[in-house]
């Protein structure tokens, strides 16, 4: 069991809320996942700069002069805010795969939880309401987020078990269910040269769709082939830089509402953490059907149907 | 009338409070407000008692229910009226998978739409169906009636045995050994009354039976011990 969290804001007069409300959500769906805690937000970015969320089990040692260092070797500007074990780097929008490499020579601990524009990744081993606090997620606003509480099934509680996992410049995806043909998956996606880091089942599902996309498929085609090539149990959430989708496996034993008004889109795995979102009474409410993807974008053109970077 | 406030009371309050009516009990009239869809709201009921929950529930609300009457002013999530032995259950909104699962008797309506595995395993129960049902509905049904007054998903009535299954508009596909069968006076009877409690606008004519054509592996008395 897992439970997971969306919020898409159509009104933008919530978002500076968007981290507040979220949390609540999240805070709601400890009994579905007490093990750890994660959150994607998609705050606002800066022109012409990238961010790098990064993430460390020794912050004081590896953070320490961490902006600096990296400046050095790409010979840009590079800003930093730490929140507890997660730093959020900000660097030029091209130097995304410079700034990974150098990190992994001078920061050898330091691992790497999202990328992108306007994303940012924060997870951790524990009680939501705990890793709520470490991070302050509600002071954070955003357009859009979605959020995940993890009850293990499938591999250890560790802070890189934990989700959101990022597939891809401002996208990251969500499961709640369990895969069973993730090791044979995880074996032929690191054959094609896929770097897979744990043993966790999500992992692949994410690693899977970041690599359909790598060879020309969009997020949406992605998440159709999912439905074919992963066996199991899913309902997942992917967030993409301007909106959010879900898709359910066909059997659809994982729950799953949404809700939607004219301020926001909302996805819960249970109406109980819908129930404090402002106007929810006059909602509409309902079950997103199995072996559908559905998309939310800001775009009239949704991500969907448009190439990966 | 008698209110109940969920949030200041508690969900264990709630039902030790609706478990303590007996068969005679002059508090036949409730009325539970802030359900905010909590979880096994007014399961276990034995007393013909009425209760009306003001809003949307979570999993299993009136689950194992005898006697009592439960009406839902929402939608309801997984597993209502799970195994409910008698009375009533009525749902004004949607209803999530599993609604009415292994239910030996009693009468669940839904107004709204029913998702997944509805009436799964129905043992005796009626589940009355006002809009659509999904896939896997009436999976080895033994007894009782499903009406479903929308369409059907995918693979309606796999395995099943003895549940009469009656769908007015379109079934998405049958599961194994689930065949159409005629409608015979006697069905259009049974369908008039249930149609008739369940408050449905609809004709008995409008409908099709489906139910087992009897061809599995436990239907052949060769197989048996």
């Amino acid at each position: 069991m897992c439970g997971i969290v969306g919020l898409f804001l159509k009104d933008k007069s919530l978002e500076p809320k968007l981290g507040d409300m979220l949390t609540d959500m999240l805070i709601t769906m400890t009994d579905r996942g007490p093990d750890s805690a994660g959150i994607a937000i998609y705050g606002p970015g800066t022109e012409g700069r990238a961010k790098l969320t990064v993430q460390s089990d020794t912050p004081d040692a590896d953070f320490a002069g961490l902006d600096t260092a990296l400046a050095e070797r790409l010979g840009g500007r590079v800003s930093m805010t730490v929140k507890d074990t997660h730093a959020v780097l900000e660097i030029g929008k091209g130097e995304i795969d410079a700034a990974r490499a150098a990190l992994s020579e001078i920061r050898p601990s330091v691992r790497n939880m999202g990328q992108g524009e306007s994303l940012e990744i924060y997870k951790e081993v524990g009680l939501p309401k705990d890793v709520a606090a470490r991070f302050d997620l509600r002071g954070m606003s955003g357009t859009h987020g979605i959020g995940h509480t993890r009850m293990a099934t499938e591999s250890a509680v560790t802070t890189m078990g934990a989700h959101p996992f990022n597939t891809g410049p401002d996208q990251c995806l969500v499961h709640n269910g369990s895969l069973s043909n993730h090791n044979s998956l995880r074996r032929k996606l690191r054959r094609e040269g896929v770097h897979i880091e744990t043993q966790n089942d999500t992992e692949v599902g994410a690693a899977y769709i970041t690599w359909r996309m790598m060879n020309g498929a969009t997020l949406g085609e992605a998440l159709e082939s999912s439905l074919v090539d992963l066996d199991g149990f899913f309902t997942f959430v992917v967030g993409t830089k301007d909106g959010f989708g879900v898709v359910r496996d066909p059997i659809a034993c994982k729950p799953a509402v949404m809700a939607e008004t004219e301020q926001y889109v909302a996805f819960g795995s249970e109406y109980r953490a819908l129930v404090d979102l402002p106007g929810i009474g006059q909602a509409r409410v309902w079950e997103p059907e199995p072996a559908t993807v559905y998309f939310w974008s800001h775009n009239a053109v949704p991500t969907a149907h448009e190439k990966a970077a | 009338m008698q209110t109940f406030d969920l949030e200041a009371q508690g969900l264990r309050q709630l039902n030790a409070t609706l478990h303590a009516q007996a068969d005679d009990t002059n508090q036949t009239a409730w009325e539970v407000v802030n359900p905010r869809g909590s979880h096994a709201i007014a399961v276990g009921l034995d007393a013909p008692i009425e209760v009306n929950v003001k809003g949307s529930t979570g999993y299993y609300c009136g689950g194992m229910n005898k006697q009592a009457t439960i009406n839902v002013h929402g939608s309801v999530g997984p597993g209502v009226a799970e195994n409910m032995m008698s009375g009533m259950v009525v749902i004004e909104g949607d209803a999530s998978q599993y609604a009415g699962a292994t239910g030996h008797g009693g009468t669940l309506v839904i107004k709204g739409n029913a998702s997944s595995r509805c009436g799964i395993s129905m043992k005796g129960i009626d589940i009355i169906v006002h809009g659509n049902i999904g896939h896997m509905s009436a999976f080895m049904a033994q007894s009782g009636n499903l009406v479903v007054c929308g369409d059907a998903g995918e693979a309606l009535g796999d395995s099943l045995y003895e549940a009469k299954l009656f769908v007015r508009g379109s079934v998405k596909s049958l599961g194994a050994d689930c065949i159409e069968k005629e409608m015979r006076p006697e069905h259009t009877e049974i369908l008039r009354d249930l149609l008739e409690r369940g408050g449905c606008d609809a004709k008995p004519e409008e409908f099709k039976r489906y139910g087992s054509a009897r061809q599995l592996y436990n239907f052949n008395i060769d197989n048996a011990y």
